[in-house]
């Protein structure tokens, strides 16, 4: 526990530190320890500038969508009655329900990468990064479709009734069933190591980093109490966080979870509010997010610049293909695991499809993206929906934290779930990570956006890489579940109960 | 051979409607009464992923305690009275479970006692007995509890 702690402050005093605030000595000394990594996984191809793993992430869901016939508009309509619960057995209630996991992995995704992200992606990558954002959407339904089905079918249940689930479990207990055995372990050690980051990173640091740049936002800005003091807000998050993971104090996390549909579902609402406050502008907006995807305008590095963008964010927020919403999902009852699987699709296009496309519209019909300012971020979109409603960033601000703060709960479970696969369980142990994990809290808060995001977007990235890779020889597992499932379902042997 | 389904909750207006029960039927003719005891839950509410990792074991645990608790003391006075008597408890809305279940075993009707539930809650969805007088497809009794 004290070891964290020691390698920080070892590291800071290292740093320069001649009239640098302390926000800016955590940054310096995160940016340096962090860049090798970040470097390697943004490589971009020998000659070319366009990174290696973006390819990657754009050939996984074009094979999954293909190997699976495009299941995701195939099976939309079922994913649907099974989440209305029209397939669920009565005797079964009081167990876990396919809403209920549907919500909880939507509650790790659905955060700031669908309010801020989107931003990022569109100040960078042009108004066409919307464009490819939404095609990474629609086709990364597909993988989330392969990785949640494994996850329920390759779960571990306990004598206690409790169970656990997630790419270690599928990597290690599905790949000797393909003969590969020798593989199954160490990708599964490797995708563990690579989570507790992501669990770091996108699903905390940034969460933190975003969180204060909107409080700083709407408390004056540079004149803000908290301008240059992420520290204060990394600390009172910190605290907070601490509370839940390690104090037990469950209720914290148990309000939030019936808070955070409320707010999303106001963030939709005032972005439709603003939408059809300008509706004369949605078809030009949708001229330049289709102008923009082809032709490259208002991108930095024109089409390749927009595409990068476009799949870099949608990755990010929806994180079909990273293999983190396996863990979640995995806890629902069923019988068939694909119908898990089924009902996980859905969650890219309410993440990316949806909310996602919701914010970049809003961007884009306020023409606030052009602004030579320099915004990115959080502050974007609070800018664009404040030159609508102006008082929309304050609500913002309070939705920006409890979105933060739900991911971060639901991402200190998968981290910790990684952690206790890889040291095993005990409550020493699981405090070393909850411990570590809430310093990350301060560090995420103080350090500067580019850092943060590029050292989140990596590994989030490189467990994507990992669990992709495995998912190539699970395919045909999935293949056989889908076809007699399908044929179980036309020959009217999967009941319906409503 | 009438049978009347009871509604428990664990409240001393649980036992009311038991005795009430009681006073409708002649266990001498054969008569009996089915205790439910209903644990409010809804496929629809929102948990965490660790809340939902350790459902299956709450469960367990909720059906153990209320069964302990609830119907097991319940069951035994009955039988003490010579009254012949089954329990069961159930997951969901107690309104529709306890038609559900007088509907499936063919009961003559339902009776419970008026919930204790009271302010924004019932004004926004009703009580179990408002919903339940309006809906069930079975005469219904509510006793009121301080009688």
């Amino acid at each position: 526990m004290t070891r964290p702690f020691f390698l920080l402050l070892s590291a800071l005093a290292a740093a320069p530190v001649a009239a640098q605030t302390v926000d800016e000595q955590i940054d310096a000394v995160f940016a340096t320890l962090t860049g090798p990594f970040v470097s390697f996984i943004f490589a971009p191809f020998p000659g070319t500038a366009f990174p290696w793993i973006v390819l990657w992430l754009v050939i996984a869901a074009t094979v999954f969508t293909i190997y699976f016939g495009f299941i995701q508009f195939r099976a939309f309509g079922h994913a649907l009655a099974l989440v209305r619960g029209d397939y669920s057995n009565p005797k079964d209630a009081g167990e876990v329900s396919h809403f209920q996991a549907l919500t909880a992995a939507l509650s790790g995704t659905v955060g700031l990468g669908n309010i801020a992200g989107v931003a990022v992606a569109v100040s960078i990558g042009g108004p066409g990064a919307t464009f490819w954002m939404i095609l990474a959407g629609l086709m990364g339904m597909a993988s989330k479709f392969v990785e949640c089905t494994l996850g329920v079918k390759y779960r571990n249940e306990y004598a206690d009734g409790t169970v656990s689930g997630g790419p270690m479990y599928y990597l290690s207990k599905a790949l000797p069933e393909r003969g590969l055995a020798w593989m199954g372990k160490p990708l599964a050690v490797l995708f563990a190591i690579f989570c507790i980051g992501g669990s770091l990173g996108g699903g905390n640091m940034f969460q933190a980093n975003q969180a204060h740049a909107q409080l700083v936002n709407i408390t004056g800005g540079s004149d803000s109490f908290l301008s240059g003091a992420g520290w204060i807000t990394g600390l009172v998050l910190a605290a907070v966080v601490f509370l839940v993971i390690v104090g037990g104090i469950k209720s914290i996390a148990q309000v939030t979870e019936k808070v955070v549909p409320f707010m999303a579902a106001i963030y939709c609402g005032a972005a439709l509010v603003i939408i059809l406050m300008n509706i004369d502008q949605v078809g030009a907006a949708f001229g330049a997010i289709f102008a923009g995807a082809f032709t490259g305008a208002g991108a930095t590095g024109g089409v390749v610049g927009a595409l990068i963008q476009g799949f870099r964010r949608a990755a990010f927020s929806n994180e079909a293909g990273v293999g983190s919403a396996a863990i979640a999902h995995s806890a629902v009852r069923t019988k068939e695991p694909i119908t898990e699987g089924f009902v996980s699709l859905l969650e890219p296009f309410i993440d990316t499809v949806v909310i996602c496309t919701m914010t970049a519209l809003v961007i884009v019909i306020t023409g606030l993206y052009m602004d030579e300012s320099g915004l990115g971020g959080v502050e974007l979109t609070s800018a664009a929906f404040g030159s609508a409603l102006s008082w929309f960033p304050y609500v913002l601000g309070v939705a920006v934290v409890l979105f933060a703060f739900s991911t971060m709960i639901t991402w200190s479970y998968y981290g910790l779930k990684a952690w206790t696969y890889l040291v095993g369980e005990g409550r020493n142990r699981e405090l070393v990570f909850k411990v570590t994990f809430c310093v990350f809290v301060v560090i995420g808060a103080s350090a500067q956006l580019g850092a943060v995001i590029d050292f989140s977007d990596a590994m989030i990235f490189a467990m994507a890489v990992v669990n992709i890779f495995g998912i190539y020889f699970l395919m045909p597992i999935v293949k056989t579940e889908l076809e007699r499932y399908l044929g179980m379902l036309r020959a009217g042997e999967i009941r319906k109960f409503v | 051979m009438t049978l009347l389904v009871v509604g428990l909750d664990g409240s001393p207006g649980g036992e009311k409607a038991v005795q009430h029960a009681r006073s409708l039927i002649k266990p001498e003719a054969g008569d009996s009464l089915k205790l439910v005891y209903v644990i409010e839950w809804s496929p629809f509410s929102f948990q965490t992923a660790e809340e939902n990792a350790a459902r299956h074991k709450r469960r367990e645990e909720e059906i153990a305690v209320a069964q302990e608790r609830v119907l097991a003391p319940a069951l035994e006075a009955l039988k003490a009275k010579g009254v012949a008597a089954d329990g069961v408890v159930r997951h969901g809305d107690a309104a529709e479970i306890l038609d559900e279940i007088a509907d499936e075993a063919g009961a003559a009707g339902i009776v419970i006692a008026r919930s204790s539930a009271s302010g924004l809650r019932s004004r926004l969805f009703g009580s179990v007995a408002a919903n339940l007088v309006m809906n069930a497809r079975v005469p219904v009794t509510v006793v009121p509890v301080s009688a």
